[in-house]
């Protein structure tokens, strides 16, 4: 990578992409809305631009943009965008196609669902190369082994003759990274590449993404909202909102002087910092947990105890059983040996054998709000429904309780009657919130309730749910992999490997030195917002 | 590879169950009919004597239990029994083995699918295809708008139209579809034409609409667009990305359709007098030939079973989670 304090060259013919005063509609609702209003961006041979934003800012619209490509259901209404002299707003689909898996490349957020099931992964690599008859097939097939090699997949010779649902997330978000380079392309789009994937994989992918990009001097343009993660892949970085340019700056300067307010918002969502506090009045405690699904055992041996009022944050990659942990603890998975302590009383391990009562002491929150609630029904009938199942509330008390949880999650009477389909996603999440507050619960289970939101929107949440827990003493089981979640809210910390405990413990323990082994590579796997990160990290790990 | 040869033989054995219990169906349903063979033959003015005696000839005096277990004993020892037509009361039996009288209808009937679904088969998937690669452009619709119309005029409206032009108006094929064991392939073929046509027309739509929702379905996903800023055109796309992904459902509806070619044509068969096993089951329960009819209707349900187990195991082996598990 360049160095991004360099002066940028000024010679034009260095130029690989210049898109002006991009202008994208989408449909809905029967009629055309602006989701990019003028933006300008400009890309030299080479070069990393990585585009932040948060969803809904159009950066992703954008970087498809620059291939010349608008997803159905919207159309580019203006602006020109040049790539190596070719106008690809007014050019044909069929040169564009041309263009398209040879010259520029995609590499989609989620592999899992960009690579075609029904194919190995060998032949939807080598694919476009082959096609456009950038060289030989045979040729395509050894160099993406070489490509495969250098992104440090395991086995390289024979991982391409897997299909896709044979390999990791890591390994296929790898896959197709050497899928986009197999053609050697000028321009690669990365389209968040890492957000699906656990902080230890993300990293592995970042170094081997940044490794090949450098290796071939490719030019990309790095879609993310994660900025910690941007600052370690760009070299200039430019600030997205509802479809403008807030700013645009090398790197360093950008994180160390951005202008705007916006910008400055974005970087100081990290600062939310809860002062952790000892309990020991243990409300809900889980003991020597065995837990399996079918034949396939997740938790071994697993305790945890929660003192009321605390925040107890589970960390762990997916698959290391947190969420397993909570079924657990609501009833909903059967353990196969271990008890389940609530206030002093062992619980009956099935849901169906638990009275009322007890319950309504335990609720949960999800990470998916969308699905966590009836599309049908109105915020009243979600909110109002466990008001009338545990208090056997009526007419104008459950109204006036329901108005009441509206203004404890700050919104206001006017979205008593309003679908899901009409909220925001913070919206819905705070909807879920006063549905599990209304059952006037004890403890509350939250699974990743935050990632899926926007850095902003998530502290929103996070603070309404201390300032909740302040007022009314709830306990929280916080399940999250986002280590700065973490840092904001807990008061004790549980890591989760494989279905283990690795360490419990209060969070200034936790975080502070001497590490377990496992908990190291957590925490260093963190990216943190300082361009030289990544290249440290893996100078001292030496991968 | 061993868990999908487990999925198919576990598949297998619950088509058998199945048989078992269609079998058990169809004896009580043909129980509970009004009626029987002996009055229907000996007409109302027999005496309580003579029906009796002719019961007991035939079986039928016995429980309904253990006639049943008898059926089904000598089905799996491969006799399907005597037909009751052709022998009366005077005793003189010239009845027919119930083997001799379905097998050569069964396979005019499979003779007449078969033509069928070779040109209806192949026409669905590239209707389909093109319509799907085609999408909403007046090809679009007028292939749906034309597969429509078809599926939903009754089949004996379209035999009759297709009798009026293509064997009265413009006589180039026989009207009447009257083959039997010595015609041979070539007059038969031309025999069958129009059958073979009016059932095409019919089953059609079904299969192609399906191919075009189906492949459409998948458009949408992110594979898909993946395969877009790949360069991959249109055509590339419906065919390498879409369809391969897309068999399940196909094979499913096609399998339901070519079902329906062996058990639902009776309409046809009557229309263009083509001897089938349709015609011969009808006849059988009118004269209440109870052997037949069981053994038409084992037929037939074998036919389902047989054909939605092939669909499924299509479905099993184009899947590769299931093909090659990790």
């Amino acid at each position: 990578m360049t160095d991004p304090t360099d002066h940028r060259p000024e010679a034009n013919h260095d130029i690989l992409l210049k898109m002006r005063d991009i202008r994208i509609d989408g449909y809905s609702d029967e009629q055309w809305h602006p989701i990019i209003k003028g933006v300008d961006l400009t890309l030299r041979r080479g070069e990393i631009m990585g585009l932040i934003g948060e969803s809904g800012a159009g950066k992703s619209t954008l970087g498809k943009a620059a291939m010349g490509y608008t997803q159905p259901g919207c159309k580019l209404s203006g602006g020109s965008i040049m790539f190596d002299g070719i106008d690809l707003a007014k050019a044909s689909d069929r040169q564009k196609r041309q263009l398209w898996g040879t010259r520029i490349a995609y590499v989609a957020q989620s592999a899992a669902a960009s690579f075609n099931p029904a194919h190995r992964l060998i032949d939807q690599t080598v694919e476009a190369a082959t096609r456009r008859g950038v060289r030989p097939d045979a040729e395509s097939r050894a160099d993406a082994v070489e490509l495969f090699r250098a992104l440090q997949l395991p086995d390289p010779e024979t991982i391409g003759n897997r299909y896709p649902h044979q390999v990791s997330g890591g390994q296929l978000q790898r896959v197709m990274t050497a899928m986009a380079m197999s053609p050697r392309p000028d321009l690669i789009i990365f389209d968040e590449p890492t957000t699906a994937l656990d902080v230890t994989t993300q990293v592995e992918v970042l170094a081997s993404m940044r490794k090949i990009v450098e290796e071939f001097n490719t030019a990309a343009i790095y879609i993310t909202h994660d900025l910690a993660v941007v600052a370690q892949m760009a070299d200039f970085i430019q600030v997205l909102r509802y479809g403008e340019e807030v700013e645009e700056a090398p790197t360093r300067q950008m994180l160390t002087r951005p202008e705007q307010p916006y910008t400055k918002s974005l970087w100081s969502v990290r600062a939310l910092e809860k002062p952790e506090v000892k309990g020991d009045d243990i409300v809900l405690s889980i003991d020597n947990i065995d837990a399996a699904y079918g034949p396939l055992k997740v938790l071994h041996d697993v305790s945890i105890k929660l003192p009321r009022g605390r925040t107890v944050a589970v960390v762990g990659e997916s698959g290391s059983g947190k969420s397993t942990t909570a079924r657990v603890m609501t009833g909903l998975l059967p353990p196969l040996s271990g008890t389940v302590t609530f206030n002093g009383e062992v619980l009956p391990a099935a849901l169906k054998d638990r009275s009322k009562d007890q319950l309504q002491r335990i609720q949960m929150i999800y990470q998916m709000a969308d699905t966590a609630m009836n599309p049908r029904q109105t915020v009243e009938d979600i909110i109002g429904r466990p008001l009338e199942f545990y208090l056997g509330l009526k007419g104008k008390e459950r109204e006036e309780r329901i108005l009441e949880l509206l203004d404890m999650i700050e919104l206001d009477e006017t979205f008593m009657d309003r679908l899901p389909s009409e909220l925001s996603g913070g919206q819905k999440q705070r909807i879920c919130i006063a549905r599990a507050l209304a059952a006037r619960p004890d403890v509350i289970i939250c699974d990743e309730v935050t990632s899926a939101l926007d850095q902003i929107v998530q502290e929103g949440i996070l603070q309404l749910l201390l300032r909740l827990q302040k007022k009314y003493n709830i306990t929280y089981l916080f399940i999250t992999h986002d280590i700065a979640t973490v840092k904001a809210i807990s008061d004790e910390i549980v890591v989760m490997f494989e279905g283990k405990v690795v360490e419990q413990g209060l969070k200034s323990e936790i975080l502070s030195p001497p590490f377990p082994d496992y908990t190291k590579l957590l925490l260093s796997s963190v990216p943190e917002m300082d361009p030289d990160w990544l290249t440290n990290l893996l100078e001292n790990r030496d991968i | 590879m061993n868990a999908v040869l487990s999925t198919i033989l576990k598949r297998l054995g619950l088509g058998i169950a199945t048989l078992f219990v269609v079998s058990a169906i169809i004896f009580s349903s043909i129980s509970m009919l009004p009626g029987d063979f002996s009055e229907a033959v000996l007409g109302q003015a027999a005496t309580e004597d003579t029906v009796a005696a002719f019961r007991k000839e035939l079986g039928l005096d016995k429980p309904a239990p253990v006639r049943y277990f008898e059926w089904v004993g000598s089905v799996l020892q491969g006799d399907l029994g005597t037909s009751f037509s052709g022998r009366n009361a005077s005793g003189q039996d010239r009845s027919r083995q119930v083997v001799d009288l379905v097998m050569p209808r069964l396979w005019n009937t499979l003779f007449l699918a078969g033509v069928t679904a070779l040109i209806a088969v192949p026409l669905a998937l590239f209707l389909g295809l093109t319509a799907a690669l085609y999408r909403n452009t007046a090809y679009d619709r007028v292939v749906n708008a034309a597969t429509l119309t078809t599926i939903s005029t009754p089949e004996f409206f379209v035999a009759y139209i297709l009798i009026l032009f293509f064997a009265s108006l413009w006589p180039v094929f026989p009207s009447l579809a009257n083959i039997d064991a010595t015609t041979a392939l070539g007059e038969r073929l031309y025999r069958v034409a129009l059958p073979a046509l009016t059932l095409t027309l019919v089953i059609v739509a079904h299969m192609m609409r399906m191919t075009r929702a189906a492949i459409i379905n998948l458009l949408a996903s992110p594979y898909i667009e993946m395969a877009r800023l790949k360069g991959a055109s249109r055509s590339q796309i419906i065919l390498k990305h879409a369809l391969p992904n897309a068999w399940a459902p196909i094979a499913t509806v096609i399998a339901f359709n070519l079902a329906y070619l062996v058990v639902g044509v009776v309409v046809v068969e009557v229309v263009f007098v083509y001897p089938g096993i349709g015609q011969l089951m009808v006849d059988a329960v009118t004269s209440r030939d109870i052997p037949v009819v069981q053994a038409c209707a084992l037929i037939f349900a074998a036919t389902y079973i047989l054909l939605n187990l092939t669909a499924d195991i299509i479905g099993i082996i184009t899947n590769p989670r299931l093909l090659h598990p990790r």
